[in-house]
């Protein structure tokens, strides 16, 4: 009876939430997958099953190829960045942890991971800004030439990575934070007393024993970086949306095909191949991270 | 002989820790200066007048500071209802993702059934899931609902959070026994008034963490906001400005300024909350 009442109040209790999630996650993920196998056009009335037809427009869709490319590089490009950066970052802070700075430490290099995005975004196009950017004359002020670096196609892509990885920086750091006041602290001294400097025990010790951070920090700033796009949308589209200049993320993609052009469907095996993405990442960490537990 | 020299290099050694420590703050000094020089800059650039923007090098505090960039954006735009709309949607999901992942969480923490197993495997297989790859389908959703352009409509998006669900399991797993929850229940409590006056007062500190990652990701977000409010009374803030900064030749000051506006009551706000803040976010980092 007793049990039979605690069951009752399990169910009753979840089910709301369970109900959200159904409505508002399980049922449109199942609707994009669906959507991306038909022509499912706003402005038509026939929307028939058309098997891999979108997939394979997309193998021969010149913008799909470009925003690709675009958000690849972006996604490597902060990974690459960011990740010896925060490292060597927290290294740093934790050494320093019992300094009176180290609060203001953290919370500067975070902060940039928490403001609105587009305000901050705001920042850098004064600083990546052709004419009254500070960038431009630092750059004349060394005697190299004047870049327009976002209306440059490769500087633009560029312009997005500085700012992605500004951002993703703070985040990295944290979690490397957390990963280094993990680390056994005995076998640091160990190391010490057999005569090992500070640099060789962050590059021997450190660096392999926060293997599977770096692997969960790594995943997330890929993923995060596919999904790109308000950081391009203000960055690289002045002259209202002129498609020239921009640079076209998967993202943005997706929704010009869905908003502009009408085409559901097919903006739908876009969602589906970032999803792929993502996925493959997930199953990488995931392996590699068993693959460890094992040896 | 011998103790003066362990004492010299004792004393060498201290120095050399001395000038170690000195250049490490130094570089993190140095660093986390340029972190925040686009955020100051931002700032500054709010308050200058037109002929000061051009001049180079750019001052950090502005030699005539003016208000007229502010005056002017408040006239063109309407700023604070954006802000207001921000706010709201924010608090709004904010306390619907606390309502939803507390009593989700522990029901999954607490009870024990196979089909409850089954439920906690769904929730984590969405949240892979970005959020990017079904906006699509839930805009049709929102739009079907007739709910566009409305605060309901920017809800529809944040009403749940799988990793919520997932910080508060956690806790409760970890924070609270199962032989307190079941000496309530010989004492004759009933299962909500457990949930109500023992579980949720334990989890306070989890659902601080939480209540600031859910504020800050409806307050930042971009994309589903983007596709929601088409019409301008609805934008949220990050919409507004992003649109804004296209609508006509950029001028920076009054960029800067509304950015500014922004900016300065989020970073206090972040200041305040720092700790919660940090927390929950250095727990996404263990699920593992």
């Amino acid at each position: 009876m007793l049990r039979r009442k605690r069951w009752l109040f399990a169910i009753l209790a979840i089910l709301p939430t369970l109900a959200l999630f159904a409505w508002l996650r399980m049922y449109p993920i199942f609707e994009t997958l669906r959507l991306s196998l038909h022509k499912w056009d706003i402005l038509s009335k026939n929307k028939p099953f058309i098997g891999l037809a979108n997939f394979k427009e997309l193998l021969g869709d010149r913008l799909f190829h470009e925003a690709l490319l675009n958000t690849t590089i972006i996604a490597f490009g902060v990974l690459i960045i960011t990740i010896p950066t925060a490292m060597v970052l927290a290294a740093m802070i934790h050494y320093r942890t019992r300094s009176r700075l180290s609060g203001f430490y953290e919370t500067a290099i975070f902060l940039p991971h928490v403001v609105s995005l587009v305000p901050a975004a705001m920042a850098w196009k004064w600083i990546f800004d052709a004419r009254l950017g500070p960038l431009n004359a630092v750059l004349t002020a060394l005697g190299f030439e004047p870049q327009a670096w976002l209306f440059d196609p490769t500087l633009s892509v560029i312009s997005v990575i500085v700012l992605c990885s500004w951002q993703a920086l703070g985040y990295a750091v944290l979690i490397y934070l957390v990963g280094f006041k993990s680390l056994p602290v005995s076998l640091f001294e160990a190391a010490k007393l057999d005569g090992a400097s500070g640099p060789q025990s962050f590059w021997f010790l450190s660096i392999p024993m926060l293997k599977p951070i770096t692997l969960y920090v790594s995943v997330v700033t890929l993923v995060s970086g596919f999904n790109v796009y308000a950081q391009a949308f203000v960055l690289a589209s002045d002259a209202q949306g002129a498609p020239g200049r921009q640079v076209r993320v998967l993202v943005l993609d997706m929704l010009e095909n869905s908003f502009r052009n009408y085409r559901v469907g097919y903006a739908a095996s876009e969602a589906v191949v970032l999803l792929l993405i993502v996925l493959v990442l997930t199953l990488v960490q995931f392996s590699l991270l068993r693959e460890r537990g094992r040896a | 002989m011998s103790s003066t020299r362990s004492t010299q290099s004792g004393q060498s050694r201290r120095l050399r820790r001395l000038l170690v420590d000195r250049g490490i703050d130094l570089v993190l000094l140095v660093f986390s200066l340029l972190m925040l020089l686009p955020l100051v800059f931002l700032v500054s650039n709010g308050f200058k007048t037109p002929q000061e923007m051009l001049a180079w090098p750019p001052t950090i505090i502005p030699a005539n500071p003016t208000i007229d960039n502010f005056a002017a954006v408040l006239q063109d735009t309407p700023l604070l209802r954006w802000i207001f709309n921000s706010i709201l949607f924010a608090v709004l999901s904010t306390l619907a993702i606390l309502a939803t992942s507390s009593i989700a969480g522990y029901v999954l923490a607490k009870f024990r059934y196979t089909s409850l197993n089954v439920i906690f495997a769904l929730v984590l297989a969405t949240a892979i899931v970005p959020f990017e790859v079904y906006m699509i389908p839930l805009y049709f959703q929102a739009q079907s609902l007739g709910i566009l352009n409305s605060i309901w409509g920017l809800l529809l998006g944040y009403l749940v959070m799988s990793f919520g669900i997932f910080l508060i399991r956690q806790n409760v797993i970890h924070s609270i026994p199962d032989e307190l929850l079941e000496a309530a229940r010989i004492d004759g409590a009933g299962e909500l008034w457990i949930f109500f006056r023992i579980v949720l007062p334990l989890l306070r500190g989890a659902l601080g963490a939480l209540g600031v990652l859910a504020f800050f990701q409806a307050w930042t977000a971009f994309a589903w906001p983007m596709i929601v409010a088409t019409n301008r009374e609805a934008y949220t803030i990050e919409v507004g400005l992003a649109l804004f900064q296209t609508g006509f030749t950029v001028d920076l000051g009054r960029l800067s300024a509304a950015s500014a506006l922004v900016l300065i009551p989020s970073i206090t706000l972040f200041v305040i909350l720092r700790r919660n803040f940090v927390e929950g976010v250095a727990s996404t980092g263990l699920k593992e």
